[in-house]
């Protein structure tokens, strides 16, 4: 190494420029959390943290799903409208046997899980078809999920019209709602079971992502699809894997989504995936494949949710609030790109 | 029936999109022996190793495995049935670590878990046999190309194929690297590996190989036994033709007066090019040779502006030019052929007519900026007849042209800036014999008439043909600059690993 101070000059501000783009965004996060506080100091408290972390659930199983494809080099923009046809379907079979205006008055009463199960299956399917149509016909992701996402939003619309004359789909089993709704009591302490899902969620996703060879050939897709196919990795085979995994937790994501919020319209989901992926990007999953982890895809939703809850917990202006959203978007994809930006 | 050979291919042809890249192609591979395989760049050795690898398949031929007709769909296939390859490009997954990418696409488990433990432990036990030090978590992005190089070796090891096809495996190593690698296929032969050995540099092929088959144009010529044959017949067998029928006649004279001079060049992004000088003059044809990776893409790119220079000067003329950007480069009379034709030269959905006259569309453009598509299209014109451009009309997507008329449109382009200057990175690759001797023909025209070119290549044969002199470099530095009638190949060769 040269010792002369121009050099090192320049070596010292790289190493600087080096540091804020790997750390710019929470530099500017905790600044944006910094005047919330300033602005509102009863926001720092543990039950607002407890609340932010229930909000986040469900939003951290759905960005797991989204995570993985966009690690394996694609992108999903039919995440929201999927997650509103589970969400539609699951509380149309669950709703409560005394409710008069039933969508399905003789449907017996169900056991919760198996509607749970039957929309993780449809959104699984969907995922199959998308999966197929973009590694094996070779289309891009972005426009081929586009497309899915307008026709499960009309199947799921259609759905809703003629069953229910486009009205929320509501009085559901008290069961159902229990299942989101509710919580184990420890003393004073209370965990929503919601939190325990998506630690669930995290749990299993880890360990596929970290454990199993699909995870290894998901990175390794991501990665190089040309290295992945020269050593022998089954590409189709492994892409589909990693979107039917997405398929169920989407499913899973939009039936709590459902009995959470105690009814069902087909607005439910509507821009979910641009939040999804947009919590994946701050979390550093990179939308060039290959680079991304569980720790990153929970921060990024959580700070995601932080900011949002904040913003409207110091009563910013609606609108106000889209554009900061937007904002830490930009930031986020800027010093995605510039850290894998190749200088000539 | 057994046969004497582990693998035996004949009659493969493969055609792309106007270009027969294999024609009859033909190689019987011994077991334990060492098979080199040889021909100038386009000969189609990468292609015939990626029918047999089940990247590409063939259109016709046979290709029998220890006896058995195989014809593998994917890599999969090809490394099931024991046949391994390391790749020229280096298909690696850079974010992943070393082991990750040894083991890819055969990781072991235990039920449904990833063994790290038998990964790891397997992949030293491999680097120790092959005594490679280098830390396997490490992520392979962080290592040399030499380096990545050598996992790739282990990797083909490791799957203790019965065939490991090498792809120019030394193309980044330096000496030490290439005994290294050597001591590894010996050892290889003892277990009676079957190891074919893509390469240009003929003493590594006399030093390790067993059989050589040489490979022209996607047709087989020969195969000979490397004791029996010298390395003259070997080149003159792959060059297929007299040098001097190759080459058109050189009868261009530089003249004393220079045209361009590169003073301390050095790129910001480093690796890259560092402390370039030298002075071209009018009139002459300046090589620039080297191996893989020495930079010569840079150079010509950052004289062009399309890379940073963190310190020197380019003297165009009179001229001094610190910090150039392509339309300056232009304007002071400069051009560029780029290196990738299909990425960064031609656009491939777009008619003849555009790709001739972009590079200078501001000229057919009257003062509202609206476009005078006589002067266009007899300029193009000029472009189709003086380049005998093989092309159904101006029209036409140039996408669908064979590789060496798209790479003369570009040419064309670039004619049509009336530029004193070429820099033409890889003019020929890619393109038939034919086409080639058109290129090289207009090139000494271009000098004739008082222009310069900067002539980028990998194949040392067309620099000593066509170049007045040679500057060789090496790692990013000028090894040194030399007549072109008076230097050889070794020479060549020599220099470029000076600083390696």
């Amino acid at each position: 190494m040269s010792t002369d101070p121009d050099a090192k000059r320049t070596r010292t501000r790289r190493r600087i420029s080096a540091f804020l783009l790997q750390n710019g965004l929470y530099f500017f996060l905790i600044a944006l959390l910094g005047i919330i506080i300033a602005i509102d100091p009863g926001f720092f408290r543990m039950q607002n943290f407890v609340f932010i972390v229930t909000q986040s659930s469900t939003r951290i199983i759905m960005a797991l799903g989204v995570a993985g494809i966009i690690i394996l080099g694609c992108v999903d923009l039919s995440l929201g409208r999927n997650v509103g046809m589970a969400a539609i379907v699951s509380c149309s079979l669950l709703q409560a046997v005394g409710y008069a205006q039933r969508i399905y008055p003789h449907l017996p009463r169900l056991p919760v899980i198996l509607p749970i199960l039957l929309v993780m299956a449809l959104c699984s399917l969907f995922l199959i078809a998308i999966a197929l149509i973009v590694t094996k016909l070779k289309v891009e992701a972005f426009i081929t999920t586009l497309g899915f996402s307008l026709i499960i939003y009309g199947l799921e619309s259609l759905y809703i019209d003629r069953l229910n004359d486009s009205a929320p789909i509501g009085g559901l089993d008290p069961a159902f709602s229990a299942f989101a709704q509710g919580a184990i009591e420890f003393r004073s302490f209370r965990i929503p079971y919601l939190i325990l899902y998506a630690a669930a969620a995290v749990g299993i996703v880890w360990f596929v992502w970290n454990r199993t060879k699909l995870g290894k050939n998901m990175y390794a897709i991501g990665g190089n699809i040309e290295a992945a196919t020269v050593s022998g990795v089954n590409i189709v085979l492994n892409s589909v894997a990693v979107f039917v995994i997405a398929g169920l937790l989407y499913g899973f994501g939009g039936a709590l989504e459902g009995a959470r919020t105690g009814s069902a319209t087909n607005m439910l989901g509507e821009g979910y995936e641009l939040d999804a992926i947009a919590a994946c990007v701050v979390g550093g999953v990179s939308l060039r494949g290959g680079v991304g982890s569980i720790a990153g895809v929970v921060t990024g939703v959580i700070l995601f949710q932080i900011i949002n809850y904040g913003l409207v917990y110091i009563g910013v202006n609606p609108y106000v609030q889209y554009s900061v959203k937007g904002l830490i978007i930009v930031l986020a994809i800027t010093i995605d790109s510039q850290k894998y930006r190749k200088r000539k | 029936m057994i046969s004497d050979y582990v693998l035996e291919m004949r009659g493969i042809c493969k055609e792309f999109p106007g270009v027969k890249a294999l024609d009859e192609a033909r190689l019987l591979l011994r077991p334990g022996s060492v098979h080199a395989l040889v021909g100038e760049n386009g000969a189609g050795k990468s292609t015939l190793m990626k029918c047999l690898f089940g990247i590409y398949r063939a259109d016709s031929g046979e290709i029998l495995l220890g006896g058995r007709q195989v014809s593998f769909e994917s890599p999969r296939q090809a490394l099931d049935s024991g046949v391994s390859m390391v790749h020229q490009e280096l298909n690696q997954v850079l974010e992943r670590s070393v082991v990750d990418n040894i083991w890819l696409g055969r990781f072991p488990t235990k039920g449904v878990v990833v063994d790290e433990r038998k990964m790891l432990a397997d992949t030293l036990r491999t680097f120790g046999d092959l005594s490679i030090q280098l830390n396997p978590r490490q992520k392979i992005g962080t290592l040399s190309v030499a380096e990545r190089q050598m996992v790739e070796i282990a990797k083909a090891v490791s799957c203790r194929a019965k065939i490991i096809v090498l792809d120019e495996p030394t193309s980044s190593l330096t000496e030490t690297e290439v005994e290294h690698l050597f001591r590894i296929i010996r050892k290889l032969k003892e277990e009676k590996v079957a190891v074919i050995y893509i390469s240009h540099k003929m003493d590594e092929i006399q030093m390790i190989s067993d059989e050589v088959t040489v490979m022209r144009d996607g047709k087989w010529i020969a195969t000979e036994r490397v004791a029996d044959i010298d390395r003259g017949r070997i080149i003159s067998l792959m060059v297929g033709r007299d040098l001097t029928h190759l080459f058109p006649p050189k009868d261009n004279l530089p003249s004393r007066e220079i045209a361009m001079s590169v003073r301390n060049l050095t790129a910001a992004y480093q690796p890259s090019i560092v402390d370039v000088s030298f002075d071209l003059r009018r009139g002459e044809i300046l090589g620039i040779g080297g191996l893989v990776g020495s930079r010569r893409t840079e150079l010509v790119e950052t004289i062009f502006g399309i890379r940073k220079m963190a310190g020197g000067e380019i003297v165009v003329g009179r001229k001094s030019v610190f910090a150039p950007y392509p339309k300056m480069s232009i304007s002071n009379g400069l051009g560029l052929l780029t290196e990738e034709r299909r990425a960064t030269g031609i656009f491939a959905l777009l008619s003849v007519q555009f790709n001739a006259i972009i590079a200078n569309v501001g000229a057919y453009c009257d003062r509202l900026g609206i476009l005078r598509r006589k002067a266009a299209s007899s300029d193009t014109q000029w472009v189709i007849d003086r380049l005998s451009v093989k092309t159904p009309s101006q029209k036409a997507e140039v996408g669908n042209l064979s590789g060496g008329n798209q790479q003369k449109v570009i040419l064309g382009r670039w004619l049509l800036t009336k530029p004193e200057i070429l820099l033409m990175d890889e003019p020929t690759r890619g393109i038939d014999v034919g086409a080639k001797y058109e290129i090289y023909q207009l090139m000494i025209d271009l000098a004739k008439a008082g222009n310069s070119i900067l002539f980028v290549s990998s194949e040392m044969p067309e620099l000593l043909g066509v170049a007045d002199r040679i500057l060789v470099m090496s790692n990013g530095r000028v090894a040194g600059i030399v007549e072109a009638s008076e230097t050889d190949q070794e020479e060549m060769l020599e220099l470029a690993a000076k600083y390696l």
